[in-house]
């Protein structure tokens, strides 16, 4: 039976893809930005986070729509609670990707410190994470949701490798101090939207399973691996 | 979890293997086993037919009524352990211990005073202040007592229909029942007489069992600790209301409550 709920939790799932695919493009380009020295682009990135706001309203006020005069049930009602919540990961990802251009800007006006190595690798991965826990969303797919999980720890090793190497520079020449500490904060931010794509991630295992894994420790994760 | 299973409340009624037939012979349970926890409200949900309403009424022998009805199987009544559906036990005995709330306000065509009083006038006799205070604190219990007080020999239909459901509600709780059995209580009633109903459910159940059969989800979702889904005469699955509501084990359940199918 199609039921007119069908159609409206639809347009909500591709609302949800569509802000996500705007806040790809958000992380994307304020890499590139960095990486390019770009500050024109920094500056369109930190404009466009208003579209980004403005969506994750709409996607707020869809949600509270649907549970006011539908009343969802089940898996219906973890569906639009996930995506309300998905919204705000999403959002605050396109907050940080807005520091990383304001950085970019600050930093263009100082010669580069470094070749940009273990960064671009960081945001790789990152974007992977974000991509991946946006499909496991639009699947279902609890199996995807935990690797993106797993995946976590590596961003983290990474952050910490970019820390301990940024580091370095500022014991050795003072000079460096101002930059390298805007790079650190690049990597900090790199790091805290691999955690929300993870805590994406566990809102879907929740979705698919029911089951709430959030400040849940690792070892619990791996025992309900299927 | 753990925690639930250790605090799992004692039961009042418990119904095994429970198959009912209608006198001509329609199978309307099919082997229901069910547990009702005691000072707490469980909800019967599932399509028309699916043998809520039938259920329901085995709980206080209601089918006697008619002839030809059959129970097969048990259903204890605790603390005690009686059959309730053993046809040597008076159905009168287990209705003064098992009271019931109909679909529609019922009230007699007396006052509302005689209304309350009924059950307890048909128990045997009873000093007349000993009557009042009952009738009183029944009517209180019913939340009905501050619109009624100064017109306890009114005739009980000049009430509105929230006004006369509550006046059922007293009418059976003046017996002190164990067990009250609501049957769609608030499908004839306006939003507000609905809640002050669902109100009134909320606190009746501290210290009387309640089960109730609705077909609005929203209202089992809201006053009860249990829900049971049935459907075509069995038992599809029984949890924590919270459990059925977002995360039923059963697809069945799953299709019912998202309003896929019933």
């Amino acid at each position: 039976m199609q039921r007119h709920i069908d159609q409206e939790l639809a347009d909500l799932k591709s609302q949800i893809l569509r802000m996500g695919g705007l806040v790809e493009s958000q992380i994307e380009g304020s890499i590139k930005a960095l990486v390019d020295r770009d500050a024109d682009l920094a500056s369109r990135i930190i404009e466009r986070d208003t579209l980004v706001n403005t969506m994750d309203v709409e996607i707020d006020e869809n949600c509270m729509r649907l549970l006011a005069l539908q009343a969802p049930a089940a898996s219906d009602l973890r569906f639009v609670t996930t995506a309300m919540k998905i919204s705000t990961e999403l959002e605050r990802m396109s907050d940080l990707s807005e520091n990383i251009s304001e950085r970019v800007i600050e930093l263009n006006e100082e010669p580069q410190l470094k070749p940009y190595i273990d960064i671009p690798r960081m945001a790789n991965w990152t974007m992977r994470m974000v991509r991946e826990s946006l499909d496991a969303f639009v699947r279902s797919d609890a199996a995807l949701a935990r690797k993106v999980c797993a995946d976590d720890d590596f961003v983290d090793n990474l952050q910490h490798q970019l820390f301990r190497e940024l580091l370095s520079f500022m014991i050795e020449n003072p000079a460096t101090i101002t930059r390298a500490i805007r790079l650190t904060f690049v990597g900090k931010s790199l790091e805290r939207i691999a955690d929300h794509a993870t805590n994406i991630a566990e809102l879907v295992i929740y979705m698919a399973e029911g089951k709430i894994i959030r400040h849940t420790a690792p070892s619990v994760l791996s025992e309900n691996e299927p | 979890m753990t925690t639930e299973l250790i605090t799992k409340p004692a039961l009042k009624a418990e119904s095994e293997k429970l198959c009912f037939y209608y006198g001509g012979g329609v199978q309307a349970l099919k082997s229901v086993s069910l547990s009702i926890p005691d000072r707490h409200a469980t909800a019967l949900i599932g399509p028309s037919g699916c043998g809520k309403t039938t259920y329901l009424r085995c709980l206080n022998r209601m089918h006697d009524l008619y002839p030809g009805n059959r129970y097969v199987g048990t259903v204890w009544l605790y603390p005690d352990g009686l059959n309730i559906v053993d046809h040597t036990i008076d159905p009168i005995e287990i209705r003064m211990r098992v009271g019931m709330v109909f679909q529609k306000p019922n009230p007699f065509p007396t006052s509302i005073y005689e209304n309350v009083a009924y059950g307890l006038r048909i128990r045997g006799a009873m000093t007349r202040s000993d009557l009042d205070g009952i009738v009183e604190q029944s009517l209180k219990d019913a939340a009905l007592w501050p619109e009624v007080k100064d017109r306890l020999r009114d005739l009980a239909s000049n009430l509105s229909g929230g006004q006369q459901q509550r006046l059922c509600i007293a009418r059976a709780l003046a017996t002190s029942p164990e067990m009250l059995l609501f049957d769609e209580p608030t499908s004839a009633l306006d939003p507000t007489a609905t809640a002050r109903i669902e109100e009134l459910v909320q606190e009746l159940k501290q210290r009387i069992t309640i089960v109730i059969v609705t077909h609005n989800m929203q209202q089992a979702a809201r006053v009860s600790d249990y829900t049971a889904f049935m459907y075509e005469g069995e038992l599809v699955e029984v949890d924590r209301t919270e459990k059925i509501f977002t995360n039923p084990s059963n697809k069945l359940t799953e299709e019912y409550v998202t309003g896929r199918f019933g």
